[in-house]
């Protein structure tokens, strides 16, 4: 599914990369506030769905190469984060569902879990 | 052939939690202009971005450096800290002394270490209570078993 349309689905405001929805296209999404999880469990090209603000966020994606953010329930990333994702081409989304919401809308839209292998003991 | 290795290093200063990932992010961008695959590429930022901020929040600020060989790199992160008192405890996921204030902002589920196991093709510590930690991390860009996960 393009970004758009899942911005779209989402009713998410773009706060940045208007002009990369069209090329961006993502098949899986994981959503979490913890980013020690999101580093061990997400596959590149995962849509990163949170409701944290810090800088770190951004970095989190950047380095498992996750093409793009939504930040659910309403919350704004900090400037600083904002900043990091404009240097790097990182597309922000503003969404106002609940993670839950957010989260169920994509499944049903046909995005599907990020596929973690199990992992031994 | 054999040609000099390749030696990046930066500096992690104590408390600027806003910086962390930022050498990951030159290891990154070096190893892409190198011709890397991007499967060795990411796995070389998440080792680097856990070891730094692994070193922030416990070790007090270090130095995290990368070496690149012919066909294989080498992530070193260097602290000055506490030591790790028990190793074994430390690798285990779950494990964590990380401070309140570091887990509201997402991270201190003792997820790091373990990851930067699963990341590295080999890994060591170093550590000394009261002296500090040495990590070291390998690896090696021939295509490996994904063990831990498919990509
Ligand atoms: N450089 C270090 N110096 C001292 N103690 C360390 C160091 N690195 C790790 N530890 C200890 O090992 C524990 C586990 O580390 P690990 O990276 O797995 O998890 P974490 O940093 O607590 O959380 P996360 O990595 O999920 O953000 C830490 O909580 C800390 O007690
Ligand atoms: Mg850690």
């Amino acid at each position: 599914m393009k970004l758009r349309e899942i911005a779209q689905s989402i009713s998410a405001e773009v706060l940045y990369g208007e002009e990369f929805l069209d090329s961006i296209e993502i098949q899986c999404a994981y959503g979490a506030d913890l980013m020690s999880d999101v580093l061990a469990f997400a596959l590149p090209g995962t849509l990163l769905l949170t409701g944290l603000t810090n800088i770190q966020i951004v970095r989190t994606a950047q380095m498992l190469d996750l093409p793009a953010v939504v930040f659910v329930r309403g919350k704004r990333p900090q400037e600083q984060a904002i900043q990091l994702a404009s240097q790097i081409g990182m597309p922000l989304l503003l969404c106002p569902m609940s993670m839950f919401e957010a989260c169920g809308v994509l499944f049903q839209k046909g995005l599907q879990a990020c596929t973690i292998p199990a992992r031994g003991v | 052939m054999t040609q000099a290795p390749y030696i990046e290093e930066y500096t992690i200063q104590a408390g600027d939690f806003t910086a962390i990932g930022e050498a990951a992010t030159r290891f990154k961008s070096t190893l892409k202009m190198l011709g890397i695959s991007s499967e060795a590429v990411r796995r070389a930022a998440v080792v680097a971005y856990e070891g730094e901020m692994n070193a922030l929040i416990h070790g007090g600020g270090g130095t995290v450096k990368m070496t690149i060989h012919g066909d294989h790199l080498v992530i070193e992160v260097t602290d000055n800290g506490p030591g790790i008192p028990d190793i074994s405890l430390a690798m285990q996921e779950g494990y964590s002394t990380a401070p309140d204030e570091i887990r509201e902002l997402g991270f201190g589920a003792g997820m790091g270490l373990p990851n930067i196991d699963r990341n590295s093709d080999s890994m060591t510590i170093d550590t000394e209570i009261g002296k500090g930690t040495t990590l070291r991390a390998v690896i090696r860009f021939s295509p490996r078993e994904a063990a831990a996960r498919a990509v």
